[in-house]
This record gives C-alpha cells, sequence and structure tokens, in this order.
C-alpha cells in the first residue's frame, strides 16, 4: 500500500440502535443509557451534550468498544462493534499521550500496527499529520516540554494517523485554557473539512457544541437519553464569537433550563 | 455580627435552661408563632418536632411575632424551614414577611430551589443481612474480575510463547533491570540480617545441648528452603508490586490504558506480561542470591561468636543442603514473582480514576501481595510435607 493511498480520506457512517447500559454503583443501579438511539450520517460532526450523569460519555466508550451494551446494537457501515478498533480512534478529556515516546514515536504509534506499510513510509504519513496540526518542527521533543494546547493537538494527530473512519472526542478541549481553546476550535474544523471524518464530540459546553457540530444532540439524566436534537444551519469554518451563533446558543440553553428546571451551567 | 450577639447572650443564660421558645398561638384561622430569646445552635431551644406538632390542619395562616428574639443563627432558620415544610403539607399559607429581613431573606433563598432527587443523600439504614449480602455481592465480583485476570494473563502468556504476544523488548530490559539488578542492595541487607538472626537465636538454643555446630545445619536449611524465597518476595512486594501498582494506576488515570485499548493493544500483553516475564526472570535469580548472603549472615555468627571454625562450618553447611532444598526454594520464589507481579499489575489496571485511587492501589498491592505469598508458602509446606519432600 502506498502512502497516498492510506492518506485517502476515509468516513463511515454509524448507527446506534436502542443501546441501553446500567452500572452498579453503592447507590444501587445507575441507568447510564435507557434506549438510545441515533444515526451519524458519514461524514457528519455531531455534538452530544448534557449535564453530567447524562451518559454521553457512556454511549461514546460503546462506540469505542471500551465497553459493551447491556442491549442495542451499535453498527459502524452495518458491522456490529464488538471490540476497540483502530477505525474508531478516541480522543479524550487527557491527552493520554505515552511520555515514554517522543512527539514523533507518539503519532506512530498507531501506524506501527500497520503491517502493510515500510518505515520511511510510516514516517512520511507521521509527518502528513504533524505538518496538518502545526507541530511538524516538534517531531522530536518530549510530550513534558509542550503547553497543554500543543499535547492535544499531538493526541489529534496521533488519533487521525491510522486514517480511521470515525473520531470520537471525549470533552476533548476540556482541560485546556480559553485562547487555545478557541485557536483548537478553529483548526479542528478546518482538519474536519480536509480530512471528511465522522465525529462524534462530547461536551458540557453549549457554545463549544454549537461552534462545532453540524447537529447537537441533548441528553438528559437518570436515565440518560436523548431528548431534542438542534441542526446547526450555520456557515463554516465558524468561529465561537459569533452572535449568530450565540443566538443558537441560547435556545438551547433556555430549551434545556425549561427541561430541568434550572440553568445548566454552559 | 451573630458572633456578637451570642457573647453578649452568654453571660446571662446558663447551659442548662431553654434560652430559645417558640409558642404558637392561635386565633380562631389564623395563627401567630411568638419566637424569642436567643435562637443559637450552642443553646438548648425549644424541640422543632414540639413546635411542628403544634402546626395543626385547622389553621389557615401562619404568621410570626419576633418582637423578643434576641439573637439567632441557622438554628432559627432550620426551624423555620421546618415548620414551612408542614404547612406547605398541609396548604397553610406562610407569612414571610412578618419575619425580620435576615432570616426572611435565608428561608427565601432555602426554598427556592427544589431539592434535587440526585442530591439528597438516601439514608441507608444498618442492616446485618444486607451489609452482608453486599459484601458477598462484592466478593463474588471481584473473584470473578480476579479469574478474568488471571485468563487473560494465560491467554497472552501463551501468545508470548509463540511469539505472537505485542510488547517491547526495550520495556521488558528496563523492568528486568529495575526488578533484579536494582534491588540486590536490599536483598542483600534483608537477608543477610535473617540469616545472622537465625543463627544466633540457633545457636543460643544448641549451646545447651554442647551442638552449636549444627547451626550451619539450621541456617543452610532454613534459608534455601523458606526465608529466601520468603524474604525476597516480601521485600519485592514491597518495592516491585507497589511501583508496579502505582505505575499502572496513573497511566489508567491519565487515560493511557484506554489510548492502549483504542489503537486494538491489550494493555495484558503490552504492560503486564513484560512485567511477569521480569519477575519470573528475576525471583529464582535473587532468591539464590538471598540464600548464599543469608548463610554468609550465618556465618559471621557461627564462626564468629560461637567456637566453630571457618572449614567446619563451611563443611557442615554443604553437607546439610542438597539439590531438593535449593529447589524448593527457587521453585518457590518462581510463584512468588507471579503472585507479586501479578497482583501489582491487576491493582494498578482496576484503580480508580483518581491520585487517591493511586494510593489506595498501591497499598492494596502490597497487603493483597504479602498475604498470597504467606498462604502460598503454607500450601507448599502441606505438599512437600505430602509428598515428604
Amino acid at each position: 500500500m502506498s502512502v497516498n493511498a492510506e492518506l485517502q480520506n476515509v468516513t463511515a457512517k454509524l448507527s446506534v440502535k436502542n443501546v441501553s447500559k446500567t452500572f452498579d454503583s453503592a447507590q444501587g443501579k445507575v441507568e447510564a443509557l435507557k434506549d438510545v438511539s441515533l444515526a451519524v450520517g458519514e461524514g457528519e460532526f455531531v455534538c452530544l451534550v448534557g449535564p453530567s450523569g447524562c451518559g454521553k460519555s457512556t454511549l461514546l466508550n460503546l462506540v469505542a468498544g471500551l465497553e459493551k451494551p447491556d442491549c442495542g446494537q451499535i453498527l459502524v457501515e452495518d458491522s456490529p462493534v464488538t471490540g476497540p478498533g483502530r477505525d474508531r480512534m478516541v480522543m479524550f478529556q487527557e491527552h493520554a499521550l505515552f511520555p515514554w515516546l517522543d512527539v514523533m514515536g507518539n503519532v506512530l504509534f498507531g501506524l506501527k500496527l500497520k503491517p502493510n506499510l515500510t518505515d520511511p513510509e510510516r514516517r512520511e504519513v507521521a509527518k502528513f499529520y504533524l505538518h496538518l496540526v502545526g507541530l511538524e518542527k516538534f517531531e522530536r521533543a518530549s510530550i513534558h516540554e509542550l503547553s497543554g494546547g500543543m499535547r492535544q493537538r499531538v493526541a489529534l494527530a496521533r488519533s487521525l494517523a491510522p486514517n480511521p473512519r470515525i473520531l470520537l472526542m471525549d470533552e476533548t478541549f476540556g482541560a485546556l485554557d480559553a485562547l487555545t481553546r478557541e485557536q483548537l476550535y478553529g483548526e479542528i474544523q478546518l482538519i474536519w473539512e480536509k480530512r471528511k471524518k465522522t465525529i462524534l464530540f462530547v461536551t458540557h459546553n453549549i457554545r463549544e457544541a454549537v461552534c462545532l457540530g453540524d447537529r447537537v444532540v441533548l441528553f438528559s439524566p437518570h436515565p440518560g437519553r436523548i431528548v431534542k436534537t438542534f441542526d446547526i444551519e450555520l456557515p463554516r469554518p465558524r468561529d465561537i464569537n459569533d452572535p449568530a451563533l450565540t443566538s443558537h446558543a441560547s435556545e438551547i440553553t433556555s430549551f434545556l433550563k425549561n427541561q430541568f428546571g434550572r440553568a445548566v451551567s454552559e | 455580627m451573630f458572633g456578637f450577639f451570642s457573647k453578649s447572650f452568654n453571660k446571662k443564660t446558663r447551659g442548662g435552661e431553654i434560652s430559645a421558645t417558640a409558642r404558637i398561638v392561635v386565633d380562631g384561622d389564623s395563627a401567630v408563632m411568638q419566637i424569642a430569646g436567643v435562637w443559637l445552635l450552642s443553646r438548648r431551644r425549644t424541640s422543632v418536632a414540639k413546635i411542628q406538632r403544634e402546626i395543626t390542619p385547622e389553621i389557615k395562616g401562619l404568621s410570626f411575632d419576633t418582637s423578643g428574639l434576641k439573637a439567632y443563627d441557622s438554628a432559627l432558620i432550620c426551624m423555620l424551614f421546618r415548620c414551612y415544610e408542614v404547612c406547605s403539607q398541609y396548604g397553610i399559607s406562610f407569612d414571610f414577611d412578618s419575619l425580620p429581613e435576615g432570616p426572611r431573606e435565608l428561608l427565601r433563598l432555602a426554598v427556592a430551589v427544589p431539592e434535587a432527587d440526585a442530591a439528597k443523600k438516601s439514608e441507608v439504614r444498618f442492616n446485618i443481612i444486607n451489609s452482608l449480602g453486599t459484601r458477598a455481592i462484592r466478593f463474588a465480583d471481584s473473584m470473578a474480575e480476579s479469574c478474568g485476570f488471571v485468563g487473560e494473563v494465560t491467554i497472552a502468556a501463551f501468545k508470548a510463547l509463540f511469539g505472537r504476544a505485542r510488547y517491547r523488548g526495550s520495556d521488558l530490559l528496563a523492568v528486568m533491570q529495575a526488578t533484579g539488578p536494582a534491588a540486590l542492595p536490599i536483598v542483600a541487607l534483608i537477608s543477610f540480617l535473617v540469616g545472622l538472626i537465625l543463627a544466633f537465636v540457633g545457636a543460643i538454643q544448641l549451646a545447651k545441648y554442647g551442638s552449636e555446630i549444627f547451626v550451619a545445619d539450621l541456617v543452610g536449611i532454613a534459608m534455601c528452603r523458606e526465608m529466601g524465597a520468603i524474604m525476597v518476595g516480601i521485600v519485592m512486594s514491597g518495592r516491585t508490586g507497589a511501583a508496579f501498582a502505582a505505575e499502572l494506576g496513573s497511566m489508567k488515570v491519565n487515560e493511557e490504558i484506554s489510548a492502549f485499548r483504542t489503537f486494538g493493544i491489550s494493555p495484558i500483553e503490552f504492560l503486564v506480561l513484560p512485567r511477569i516475564i521480569a519477575l519470573v526472570l528475576m525471583f529464582p535469580l535473587l532468591t539464590v542470591f538471598a540464600d548464599v548472603i543469608g548463610m554468609l549472615g550465618g556465618f559471621v555468627i557461627g564462626a564468629g561468636m560461637f567456637d566453630i571454625s571457618y572449614d567446619q562450618y563451611a563443611n557442615r553447611t554443604l553437607a546439610a543442603l542438597n539439590i531438593v532444598q535449593i529447589t524448593t526454594g527457587v521453585g518457590k520464589s518462581l510463584v512468588f514473582g507471579i503472585i507479586v507481579a501479578c497482583i501489582g499489575c491487576s491493582m494498578g489496571l482496576k484503580c480508580d480514576n483518581s491520585s487517591s485511587g493511586v494510593g489506595m492501589a498501591t497499598t492494596s498491592s502490597v497487603v493483597h501481595s504479602i498475604t498470597w505469598i504467606i498462604v502460598a508458602d503454607a500450601i507448599f509446606a502441606v505438599i512437600f510435607a505430602i509428598f515428604d519432600i
């Protein structure tokens, strides 16, 4: 397989069908998800929003294959998810980079497992993604030398490198400062347009969801379920400080307020 | 502000007296609660239950007369809140406006937001059957989890046997360096002292029969069969097992373990297997080392303090030992190595996602390792006794 074939854009549709998941806790059984169904089209950017404990991260873990649903099914292009796979990469709130590898080593990590590439080809692919996230000059840097934003960019490159069809992001920008975050909103949109991945993005920040998503899916807790879906038809690239975006966000916020009787923190 | 009040009233009221009162005076449909005195948490007050009982469904409205109120803190707000609850239950109108400004605003704040279901701590009464059942279920769960872990490790070990397991050779070497050569000084110190103690205790008893020379047998056999392997096990569970639990635990907290899994790499193969292999290789070597150093400790006491010549001691030791005694100790140490590595790694992998979780995982790894080493040693003792080894 050549580098060009490896770098081709791939995407997939995802469907979640009647999925339920229950956890045992000290207070008894907690229904993290109850009968949740969701269809995500090819190359769609979907944001999952809701107060904490509403099961949005659980859904992401189920799609990633890190956990198994109690009942229901998750299909990626009509084949059921049975475990973790490189067609679905996850980005976590913590960067989860491997500190014993440098930047290049981290990006190469997922590529090492592709048997049909030679080592120089792997490096070429890794460089492509490091260039995409703007870190080509830092390939020899070790992780602890990087800032929080740079680490998340390395994590993004590492997740993109095995060329997954679906990218799962779990409050990926949650631990970053506001300025870095705003910068990354722009970059992730650019990268998404270039690479056309299907993205599932979990957040509790409504403005962030409106800024990034084609669709914002609202969850409610106890038991975790989808209450409403908002289509966001704003031109891209979007800026988080755009007034049009704010009006969408306040629509969702006021819906949430009515739904739960009190404000949900942005 | 309230602090000032409470100080000034302290002198006037004695501890035993009720310093705060609330009475309900019913006048037809409406009732007035006369609140008087010093409503502080530290003073004796009219009991809330008693006041609540005085509110009857016949009353239509409740207002307040606070002319006698001298000082208050949350004790008053708490009482008013309870009364408010009773009033809303009976549909009695609650006259906020007759309260002084401070309590009124605080009470308004307290009743503004309904209590969230999730926020309320459910009251679980102690029940012996309930807690026994919960513990039994938890025990069964943890047993099932341990079995799953052992199963995964076994599968990974077979994969490794056929060269299909994915781990880095350099990781294995690094773990071997950290668990083997780096542990030599502490193992040497401990086993030297254990040999010394054995010789000292033994020689004093043996001297009563004039057979101090057999202290060489005692130290040699005890070190090789039991103490060498056990001491290595205990030192390593504190030194290495705890380190494994902390390493894997902090990787779990940083979500590195999940990252491995999303790349399709089994953390058991990549992280646990090299650690188990390293300890399985290092434990027998460390045990042989500990045996030799322990006998050296015995030699120092035997030859130094009791009248045994160097030659005699060495000859007696060699005569006492045979290959069976040495191999039983080394064989046991293999099992101890697997115990320490498995418990350390499994505690790390199931650690809670918090920094306190890492500490707890480390602690319980040490406790479990030492316990299981002793249990395994007891089982070995029985087996060896049955087969007369």
